[in-house]
């Protein structure tokens, strides 16, 4: 009887110690990265121009994150969305659902630099336009799409069945009560879900190495609206290194002094920037569902 | 020590109508309540529970006699299932669930401190509403509590397994495909007496019963209940049951309780379970047990 | 009657619209949820096609791909795949069996451990674990686990730090999440029940978890292991900034190796399409892919085997 207890006092504490220890790590995994940011992170590193072999800033990496991270939203929302009401409201079982099904698990686990391959030659060579943000969203649209169907799928069962029969016995169709009465209910969940998978997005770089490519133009031109035009900071048909792929590209290089600083630096802003996602989605979920369940 | 019944144990005749088990049992019980003194097993005092800062149950106080069935009865909401489950502490899996007062086993209170939760539930087995085998074989179902207690002696197992089958009278349906046949492959009613072999492999002095035959038909009703008569041989059984006829079969003594208007339930009466049916001293009690509420 | 009263009431709401019997928004839902089965199948002929080309092209001493003489620019160039998948598998497994154990106990923890306090602190933590991108735990791999191993345990073979055990280490800590938060959801699948009925039999919650919990969610628990398994051997730049990159068999826990991802991420760039090597570079993507799939498979496999309550 004694041994018993033993065994379950000691069992209980190495699953605390295990959770604070994960705890620990955590914190100092990020209390590191901003320490070690403090002396680089300043406004003309944020938002100035990569120099060679200098400091510089990443002002123009930042922005290509965070507008292929606008270019992925734009395909992967609105078809993430609607794959995930399809998987929720009119899959049948059958081929096509088992099909997809599938698919959308397989596309999860292949990993992001098969992906960046794929990309390679179904975006950047078979489409002509070289390594280009165009080329880097849609790979990594492929990856977030199955994701984002998934979480819509996920928010959708959640609505009551209560709601769906109202809805239909007041003589409404399929899609109105989808239209109507399920999507606005599910908006919370689907809105959280695409704040997450942000920062998933912003934070990915193996799929971009070959598809957005490891170069970008500098000296942005904001006014320069001609999406055509490659020197654009617009134009989705240009080379466009992110804040993650220019991490590893600095590392990789190792040229000049400030590689570590440089790295350092951008290392904390791209942890900011994703906890800032992460913390984004709380609380715009918190916000979301008080309003609906408010009004 | 004698118990209290809370009036005189009158003794009791067989009826008619009973099969020759209940007329045995019914004897049985005469010649304790004339030849030996009634021993208490349990005795909880003063108990209240609360959930969350909510009361569900005020200043209950009762004993549980040796060898005796006690039943529980009372409309849904009057905290009997709270009431059985502080005689195995079983309300301190619910989070915010506070219970104070005290509830004695063999003249221990089992709520002090010093006391291993664990050693109170070996002593006081449980079984529960609905039947919950694990997903195991029958066999190591009921293997299951010896086992954690240490016995690694495969004789010894096989030797508490039958035994706690039979008597839990599942023997004649299961002995074929003991180590094969997953619990979860019994029907309802047997899939009850298998959590009873469970609980009597762990070789317990009482045994708790939360509405054992609310999820079954007719019939596993009725084995359950001649099944509690040949256990109390052995055992104490404590049940809780909101069927009237149920109580008024297969108990001995009976607890009625009820809900009160702050929605607490309380101990409205008790005594023996023939005269609790035949003459009750409360006006609530006659309502309920004639069926005229609950 | 009342059959035909239906039918004059339908008849007087018309037949329905051209639109409406298109049922547009069905067939737009169908086609955006069909279109992953059509990305996958592209994936799949395009990777299985360029990984084949190897084999089709002569004197691309193709043989060569299942030694385990990795050498590109020698004459002739030996392009074996052993080393890497090797290294894949070495760094993968190392990391899983670190990984479990810490894992599974963190979920346990969740779920059957942890007050309430303890549960809002440590979910949001596990989430801010996920979300920290590969890049930036390769990076705290190169400044703090590789010199902390190269000047502390020199003595044990850490010549240079970047090792097996350093690419195992850092991904041991980005599968953590990973495992940690299935194995919760295969925890909390067990119904109460099954705990209630065994601590009422006078068990501990210690022996009730290895005793009833763990057996009854094993399938789930695997579950999360593969999926561990398949996000650390698809991880490429972490595990490519602190393993060293030697393209050799492995040799010891303290030694370099390389893995299918990292000698992807380094070598394609340097390569033109057509030529061996990069066919070869194609080819460990292919039995990337085909590893994938393969967990895919697993995984489902295992979930029809999920004990239903």
């Amino acid at each position: 009887m004694r041994r018993v207890l033993v065994a379950d006092r000691v069992a209980t504490a190495t699953l605390w110690a295990i959770a604070l220890a994960a705890l620990l790590l955590l914190a100092a995994m990020i209390v590191h990265l901003v320490w070690a940011a403090v002396g680089t992170l300043s406004a003309s590193f944020v938002l100035g121009d990569p120099e060679f072999l200098g400091l510089g800033g990443v002002g123009p990496v930042l922005w290509n994150s965070f507008y292929m991270l606008f270019l992925t939203a734009l395909i992967t929302v609105p078809a993430g969305i609607a794959a995930g009401i399809y998987m929720a409201e009119y899959a049948a079982e059958g081929r096509l659902t088992s099909a997809i099904r599938f698919a959308q698990e397989a596309i999860s686990s292949i990993p992001s630099i098969v992906v960046g391959l794929f990309g390679l030659v179904a975006f950047v060579n078979l489409t002509g336009w070289g390594f280009s943000a165009l080329a880097g969203s849609l790979a990594l649209s492929v990856f977030n799409l199955p994701l984002m169907a998934r979480l819509t799928e996920q928010a959708l069962r959640a609505v009551p069945a209560d709601e769906r029969y109202a809805s239909l016995a007041l003589g409404s169709t399929k899609w109105q009560m989808i239209r109507h009465v399920v999507v606005p209910l599910a908006i919370p969940g689907i809105v959280t879900g695409i704040i997450l998978t942000a920062g998933r997005i912003f934070g990915e770089a193996a799929a971009l190495l070959f598809t957005a490519g490891l170069t970008t133009p500098s000296n942005y031109h904001f006014e320069n609206l001609n999406v055509l035009d490659p020197k654009s900071p617009w134009s989705p048909f240009r080379p466009a290194t992110t804040l993650a792929v220019y991490i590893w590209k600095v590392q990789s290089e190792g040229l000049g002094s400030s590689v570590k600083q440089i790295a350092d630096g951008a290392s904390a802003l791209l942890l900011l920037c994703v906890l800032g996602f992460n913390v984004g989605a709380r609380m715009i979920s918190r916000v979301l569902v008080y309003r609906i369940t408010r009004a | 020590m004698t118990a209290d019944l809370g009036g005189v144990a009158a003794p009791l005749k067989a009826s008619g109508s009973r099969s020759s088990l209940g007329q045995l049992a019914a004897a049985r019980r005469a010649t304790l309540a004339e030849d030996e003194a009634l021993v208490t097993k349990m005795e909880a005092t003063s108990l209240n529970v609360s959930y969350a800062g909510r009361t569900v149950v005020r200043d209950v106080s009762f004993p549980v006699i040796s060898n005796q069935v006690t039943a529980i009865i009372g409309p849904s909401g009057s905290g009997k299932s709270s009431v059985l489950r502080c005689f195995n502490r079983m309300n301190e899996l619910i989070p915010k669930a506070v219970v104070s007062g005290s509830v004695r086993l063999d003249d221990e209170d089992i709520y002090a401190s010093g006391v291993q939760v664990v050693e109170v539930r070996r002593r006081v087995g449980l079984v529960f509403q609905r039947p919950n085998p694990f997903p195991m074989s029958i066999y190591e179902n009921v293997a299951y509590g010896p086992r954690r207690l240490g016995e690694r002696n495969r004789a010894r197992l096989d030797e508490i397994v039958e035994r706690s089958i039979r008597q839990a009278a599942l023997w004649e349906e299961v002995s074929d495909d003991l180590r094969r046949k997953s619990g979860l492959a019994l029907s309802g009613g047997q899939q009850q007496r298998l959590c009873i072999a469970r609980v009597l492999a762990t070789e317990p002095e009482v045994i708790l019963m939360d509405e054992p035959a609310s999820a079954l038909d007719p019939i596993a009703t009725l084995q359950i209940e001649e099944l509690m008569r040949e256990l109390i041989e052995k055992y104490t059984i404590v049940i809780v049951t909101h069927n009237m006829q149920e109580a008024a079969r297969a108990s001995d003594h009976t607890v009625f309780m009820s809900m009160g208007t702050d929605r607490a339930g309380y101990l409205v009466e008790r005594g023996p379970t023939r005269q609790l049916f035949s003459m009750p001293t409360h006006k609530l009690t006659e309502d309920y047990i004639t069926g005229r509420f609950g | 009657m009342s059959t035909s009263t239906l039918t004059a009431a339908s008849r007087l709401l018309g037949r329905p619209r051209f639109l409406d019997r298109l049922d547009l928004p069905r067939r737009l839902v169908t086609a955006a949820a069909g279109s992953m089965v059509l990305i996958v199948t592209l994936m799949l002929g395009f990777v299985a096609w360029n990984g084949i080309q190897i084999f089709l092209t002569p004197g691309s001493n193709a043989g060569s791909v299942f030694s385990t003489a990795w050498q590109p620019l020698a004459n002739p160039a030996s392009f074996g795949l052993l080393p890497f998948v090797t290294g894949t598998l070495a760094v993968t497994m190392l990391a899983v069996a670190i990984s479990t154990p810490l894992s599974v106990g963190l979920a346990l923890f969740l779920a059957e451990v942890a007050p309430v306090w303890a549960r809002a602190v440590v979910q949001p933590a596990l989430e801010i674990f996920v979300g920290i991108p590969s890049v930036v735990y390769g990076w705290l791999g190169i400044t703090i686990l590789v010199p902390w191993l190269r000047e502390n345990f020199s003595g044990v073979g850490f010549t240079v730090g970047f090792s097996w055990l350093a690419g195992s280490l850092v991904l041991t800590v980005m599968i953590l999440p990973t495992i940690t938060s299935i194995a919760y959801d295969a925890f909390r699948a067990v119904p109460g029940d099954l705990r209630a009925a065994s601590l009422a039999l006078g068990t501990t919650r210690w022996q009730t978890i290895r005793h009833v919990l763990l057996p009854a969610s094993a399938a789930g628990v695997l579950t999360a292991v593969i999926l561990g398994m398949t996000r650390a051997a698809g991880e490429a730049l972490a595990v490519q900034m602190v393993i060293g990159n030697r393209p050799t068999m492995p040799t010891g826990l303290t030694q370099p190796l390389s893995t299918l991802t990292s000698q992807i991420t380094l070598d394609m760039g340097n390569t033109v399409a057509g030529e061996p090597w990069n066919q070869a570079l194609w080819t460990m993507s292919l039995v990337l892919l085909l590893i994938a799939v393969g967990f895919v498979l697993l995984v489902r496999w295992l979930n029809g085997r999920r004990q239903t309550f």
